[in-house]
């Protein structure tokens, strides 16, 4: 892929919305959210559990699980509309354009078919005219990508032969058998101890390199966004609070939540022994989201407006824009000098 | 964090295997021979991979499991005696005390509140019934008053005394699992994983919150966890733990600073750190292959086969756990050189 391609759009989903339409009541679990993803780009996304950034993912995969619907917005990818896309066609999108990596490797392994056979069998589902020998040596290339040994031998094993960490390469392996543009993680090395962890981030990074395909990497950990990612998007209660590229994140964060955040984790270069500053309250209930910014009854800088409407986004640097009413404020204290 | 220099708990070589059904041999050696002891008043923590045996040793020191061989001293008195022979192997009959009045004492945090709290009972059931085991309340309006008092300790109302697990959300339930172990006044509580099923918004108010309790009752802890930082963040000094041995232990910033064991090295350069600049210039040692297997650990020291640095002796003779410097000990053989 040429220079010039990779700084294209491969995804732009704008407004997008997404709601679970349960007993209780609906639930807003994606409540507008727009971003672009250029080729060659890894973006994460950042939120607590119910923040919606798993579903926002599923949505672009049309995964979405009843009752959960998309209720408006649009995605598009390399210029289709993805929302509008036939179940037929959409199967044919899943695999060939997009892959999506799971938490639990284990969960997401047939266990009653070898490694080699459900590898062959993602190519098939997609390349019906593939013979087995070219299906067989695809999967074997593949397996020796994510850093698999023996891999004739390894072929023929079931998933409980593999470890956690081997397990996830066959799914990374999996994923990327039929060369999709656009790799979803969720969090993907959660389950793993932090020494296999750094190997799968080694290799994602390794194979973002060498494919120059977008990434979308959820996840909940801040080091693994340092880590792995270009740009960030932090998700709170189904909305996204601020987003920018990862330095702008971590060093200049405008948005309360995210500044909380950063805060309340242990410092990396501690040298002794400093009191963490939690973010206080609990994680929105929601089936009854507050008014206004889903974030002000936990938030310290709290105002009157902050219960009532939520915030605009506002520019607070080069493709850096976070939802906040004191961005807001000062974006207007500054117009008016 | 002031500390008295008193023994509060030590273990000398505390061993704990699970025998196999039909596996001849000493089926998993989960706890290999660990040496350690705690302060009154300290944090100790302990980090290592899943499946290193450190919850096995949080549990065996308490005799939820029984151990098989070593001994257990809490406050200098014998809990557990079985002093390992020559050969290695436990001299015979152990000389175990009835655990009851040490259970009052002795305490324990659960890693997954919802697993750990019994869904039919209420809040205020599940704290009454230690209360009652240990007969600590005079009458019924004193036991109603010592729940109520508990449940403002860890921040729950008190009227959640009458409400279910299920209604709580994953910290409050937590807190509920900490107000439970709190409840007979222990002096020594293993917290297993207290924090890692939580949010990460919400793991720096447990975090708090334990300190709080333990700078107000006196509490010695026992820290068990996989997230280095804040295990370096609560503890005074840290154990780190590979495949049911003890391989480093020393003051917790010291040993962040200056890791003597090559494991320890590994890990502390694996955990991810919340700082894209320092990430990107950060030297990362990657292990080869995946931790082997309790059940047939490798010979001499276990962490010969992964360890980039391993020699002829690493293979054959097990490395004595010593004092390398003042407060930091560690087995490893090229130390010993």
């Amino acid at each position: 892929m040429s220079a010039q391609q990779e700084d294209k759009k491969l995804l732009e989903v704008k407004d997008l919305r997404v709601s679970f339409f349960t007993p209780a009541g609906e639930v807003k679990a994606v409540g507008g959210i727009s971003y672009d993803l250029n080729y060659g780009e890894v973006m994460g996304v950042v939120g607590e559990s119910g923040s919606g950034k798993s579903q926002e993912a599923y949505a672009i995969m049309g995964l979405l699980q009843s009752p959960g619907k998309v209720i408006g917005g649009s995605i598009t990818f390399e210029g289709t509309d993805v929302l509008a896309l036939s179940k037929a066609e959409m199967t044919q999108f899943r695999g060939n354009k997009v892959a999506m990596i799971f938490q639990n490797p284990m969960t997401c392994l047939n266990p009653v078919y070898t490694i080699g056979n459900q590898l062959m069998e993602a190519l098939k589902a997609h390349d019906k005219t593939i013979s087995n020998e070219d299906a067989k040596k695809r999967a074997m290339e593949m397996m020796e990508m994510v850093g698999i040994n023996n891999v004739e031998k390894r072929m023929k094993q079931y998933p409980h032969e593999f470890s956690g960490g081997m397990r996830q390469r066959v799914m990374i392996a999996m994923g990327l058998i039929c060369h999709p543009q656009l790799l979803i993680a969720d969090e993907p090395t959660t389950a793993l101890d932090v020494t296999i962890q750094a190997q799968i981030l080694e290799l994602m990074k390794d194979l973002q390199k060498k494919t120059k395909m977008g990434i979308i990497f959820i996840t909940h950990n801040l080091g693994v966004v340092a880590d792995i990612c270009d740009k960030v998007s932090v998700m709170y209660a189904g909305k996204m609070v601020e987003q920018g590229p990862v330095d702008d994140i971590f060093y200049t964060p405008a948005h309360p939540y995210t500044i909380g955040l950063l805060r309340s984790m242990p410092r990396v270069d501690a040298q002794d022994y400093e009191r963490l500053i939690p973010i206080q309250g609990t994680p929105v209930d929601m089936l009854n989201p507050p008014e206004g910014c889903p974030f002000a009854p936990r938030c310290e800088q709290c105002m009157k407006i902050c219960l009532k409407k939520m915030p605009p986004y506002v520019e607070v640097g080069k493709d850096h824009r976070s939802a906040c009413w004191l961005r807001v404020a000062e974006q207007m204290d500054k117009e008016e000098a | 964090m002031a500390k008295e220099e008193k023994r509060l708990l030590e273990i000398k070589d505390l061993r704990k295997y699970f025998p196999i059904k039909g596996v001849k041999g000493p089926g998993v050696q989960a706890v290999q021979d660990v040496s350690l002891f705690i302060n009154k008043g300290e944090t100790l923590g302990l980090v290592g991979e899943s499946g290193c045996g450190k919850t096995t040793l949080g549990r065996t020191i308490l005799r939820l499991y029984e151990p098989t061989g070593g001994s257990i001293l809490y406050d200098g008195k014998p809990i557990y005696e079985n002093p390992l022979g020559e050969d290695g192997q436990p001299l015979g009959k152990a000389n175990a005390v009835n655990m009851l009045p040490y259970r009052r004492k002795m305490q324990i945090i659960f890693q997954d509140p919802s697993a750990s709290l019994d869904p039919r009972m209420t809040v205020g059931e599940i704290i009454g019934e230690a209360i009652d085991i240990h007969k600590l309340a005079s009458g019924k309006a004193d036991r109603s008053d010592m729940i109520k008092d508990l449940l403002r300790r860890v921040g729950l109302n008190t009227e959640h005394a009458n409400r279910y697990p299920h209604e709580f959300s994953g910290g409050q339930q937590q807190r509920v699992g900490i107000a439970r172990a709190l409840a007979v006044k222990p002096e020594f509580i293993v917290c297993d994983e207290p924090i890692s099923a939580l949010d990460v918004s919400i793991q720096s108010q447990v975090v708090n919150m334990l300190e709080d309790m333990q700078a107000e009752l006196g509490l010695t802890y026992l820290f068990i966890a996989h997230d280095l930082s804040v295990v370096r963040h609560i503890s005074n000094r840290i154990g780190v733990m590979y495949l049911g041995s003890l391989v480093e232990l020393g003051e917790s910033y010291e040993l962040n600073r200056h890791p003597i064991h090559p494991y320890t090295k590994t890990l502390l350069s694996a955990v991810p750190v919340p700082d894209p600049k320092l990430s990107r210039t950060k030297q990362r040692i990657m292990l080869e292959g995946d931790i082997p297997s309790p059940m047939n650990p490798p010979s001499g020291c276990r962490f010969h086969t992964r360890c980039p640095y391993a020699k002829e002796i690493c293979s054959q003779a097990t490395p004595k756990f010593k004092e390398h410097e003042p407060g930091h000990w560690a087995a490893c053989h090229l130390l010993d050189e």
